[in-house]
């Protein structure tokens, strides 16, 4: 059985028919990407994974179990973490209050200390910043924050939206090097990007998307080396 | 081994007391020069010729000798539309919306309590030959009743009138709050008139509440004058202090707390992070409505009376000095309330004597509304109004 599952998804953005019928599913272990170009659905297949959007139609099943209808803070508890599009790091609290925050469903403070080293052990930076408010933090820090607090759940299903956006080649290989080192670790990722050089390189299975489908399904290396990829979103002509 | 999560911070139980200390003494400090001053000026004026002609004392030596109890008054008043600016602003702070039934949760949450105390008092329970203990027992126990009383009410609020709307566009849940607000005022009014037969109630004459402690007399040109405190406002003074601190520890060092701070920030990251946030939006209104609650006793305990109506003029001070502050910031409702409360009293106290009499203590209000148009104008975040950019 497939970690998850979406089935036939139709979702709406507002009255904009967003998701026309997705179908994915993503085993234990893997990095897949989502891929395509702005307004093309990804973002959206995210939201409707962990419950922020709920789907009109279709089935979105984690270790077989239907979770369309569940409440966000459920999915999240369910085993999925979400590092929303734009970081989502809360502003007015520190770094810790944002680790903290991520650590909001575990109950078990020591736990949630391990955690945070871990988080540390990855991103030493944070540890220098733990007491400066989120908003004040570059771009790429935040980026870090974003990902740390993600992990903070230890999630069982990872997805990350536009990870690499606005971070320097140097942030972005960090950042990528740490997803890959995470997925080692133990987790499965989704990971949604605009740079698809980038993501093919990580990830092991990826799927392309346009207006709201998927057109194309495949491992990262065909995808890498596929001719409607290359010239889409490889910039290959 | 709790390096990063420390369970107890007694930094956040000082932190507000000293805010508390300091934005009371800064208030009081700038408006004590400001009305000096204008005794100073108007000291040879008709309007000192005046008070000299009537009291034998100059304008400026009578301004002297009443500032400590107008302070003192200022003071409790401003504890009280603190206390109420809370409500205000966690509601804001979560859901970026006018609470405008707030005003009657206040006035709820008086009338529970004083129906309470009443009802002890027809039972012979409270008033004469009651012990004091007992008395402050039952105070403390109509008070709780109250905020739980409150706290409920706007718990069904928010579920009944505002969450359906949620997703509505910003003035529709504002003007689902305009109706709660009446539709409250007048359920206070029914539901007193078929109980008791009428809506205007009493707070109960028991304890000591009304009597004064004299501190000593202060030298008014010849006279004397006496400087007394009535307990009630020292109880009115604990309580809020006591509340604020409280509620100041809840939010910044507890994991409710830091939930509701999170949710108020980016309601849709919150649940991300596994956050129910109509759980957080629910608690937020139990606690503001409580705060109000607690309020209004306190209201009804200083000024006796209320009506179905009472919780209109505070409620509308408190949103005046919430909006002062900076909406959405705990701190700044706390600024905004001691400033309006102790401009308010320095109004009633001094209006009259400075205008010769031609503006008296009726006009006090204007002050309030006024310094809203000037902050909407001038500093539309408030004195305390935070400005994080996000960094993208």
């Amino acid at each position: 059985m497939s970690l998850l599952s979406l089935e036939n998804v139709h979702s709406y953005y507002g009255h904009i028919h967003a998701l026309k019928g997705i179908s994915l599913r993503i085993e234990k272990g893997e990095i897949v990407t989502l891929i395509g170009s702005n307004g093309a659905g990804k973002s959206t297949t995210l939201r409707t994974i962990s419950g922020l959007i709920h789907p009109k139609r279709g089935k979105v099943s984690l270790d077989g179990k239907d979770i369309s209808t569940m409440a966000p803070h459920l999915i999240v508890r369910a085993g999925i973490g979400h590092v929303p599009e734009g970081r989502g790091i809360f502003p007015r609290l520190t770094v810790k209050e944002n680790l903290e925050i991520g650590a909001y469903t575990i109950d078990d403070d020591a736990e949630a200390e391990r955690r945070m080293e871990y988080s540390f052990e990855l991103f030493p930076r944070l540890k220098e910043r733990l007491e400066q408010k989120g908003g004040t933090l570059s771009g790429g820090e935040q980026q870090m924050l974003a990902i740390a607090r993600g992990l903070m759940l230890d999630p069982t299903l990872l997805m990350l939206d536009e990870p690499s956006m606005g971070l320097s080649p140097v942030m972005v290989d960090l950042v990528f090097d740490t997803i890959q080192k995470v997925n080692e670790n133990g987790a499965t990722i989704l990971l949604v990007e605009q740079n698809a050089l980038v993501a093919l390189s990580v990830a092991h299975r990826g799927y392309v998307l346009q207006t709201g489908e998927i057109i194309i399904s495949d491992t990262a290396s065909n995808l890498r080396n596929d001719p409607t990829v290359q010239k889409a979103y490889l910039g290959v002509e | 081994m709790k390096k990063y999560l420390k369970p107890i911070n007694l930094m956040e139980l000082l932190r507000p007391l000293g805010q508390l200390i300091v934005f009371s003494l800064g208030s009081a400090a700038v408006l004590s020069i400001i009305v000096l001053a204008l005794a100073i000026v108007l000291n040879n004026t008709a309007a000192g010729d005046k008070i000299f002609a009537q009291l034998k004392v100059s304008l400026f030596a009578y301004t002297v000798a009443n500032l400590p109890q107008v302070l003192v008054d200022g003071l409790t008043l401003g504890f009280v539309y603190a206390a109420i600016a809370l409500g205000y602003t966690m509601v804001y702070g979560v859901l970026e919306f006018i609470n405008f039934a707030h005003s009657e949760i206040f006035a709820i949450g008086a009338f529970v309590g004083v129906e309470i105390l009443i009802a002890l008092q027809n039972a012979g329970l409270i008033g004469s030959g009651s012990s004091l203990f007992m008395d402050y027992v039952f105070l403390i126990l109509a008070m709780l009743a109250g905020m739980a009383v409150a706290g409920g009410a706007a718990i069904a609020m928010e579920r009944i009138a505002y969450r359906p709307l949620r997703n509505a566009p910003r003035l529709v849940p504002l003007i689902s709050a305009i109706g709660v607000s009446f539709f409250l005022q007048d359920a206070i009014r029914l539901t007193e008139s078929l109980t008791t037969g009428q809506f205007n109630r009493i707070f109960p004459t028991f304890g000591n509440f009304d009597k004064r402690i004299t501190f000593g007399k202060i030298p008014m040109g010849a006279a004397e004058l006496p400087f007394s405190v009535p307990i009630k406002s020292f109880i009115v003074i604990i309580a809020a202090v006591l509340m604020l601190v409280v509620l100041n520890y809840l939010v910044n060092a507890t994991k409710v707390g830091k939930a509701i701070r999170a949710v108020a920030q980016d309601r849709a990251t919150a649940s991300l992070m596994g956050i129910d946030v109509n759980h957080i939006i629910a608690i937020t209104f139990l606690i503001g409505g409580a705060l109000g609650g607690a309020a209004g006793l306190l209201y009804a305990l200083k000024f006796t009376r209320i009506d179905p109506y009472v919780g209109f003029y505070p409620g509308l001070k408190a949103f005046t000095a919430a909006v002062l502050g900076g909406i959405g910031n705990l701190t700044g409702a706390l600024l905004g309330g001691i400033i309006l409360g102790l401009l308010e009293t320095f109004a009633g106290s001094y209006l009259s004597i400075f205008t010769m009499g031609a503006a008296g203590v009726e006009y006090k209000d204007i002050f309030a509304f006024a310094i809203l148009i000037l902050v909407l104008i001038f500093r539309p975040n408030g004195l305390l109004g935070e400005n994080v950019t996000e960094k993208v």
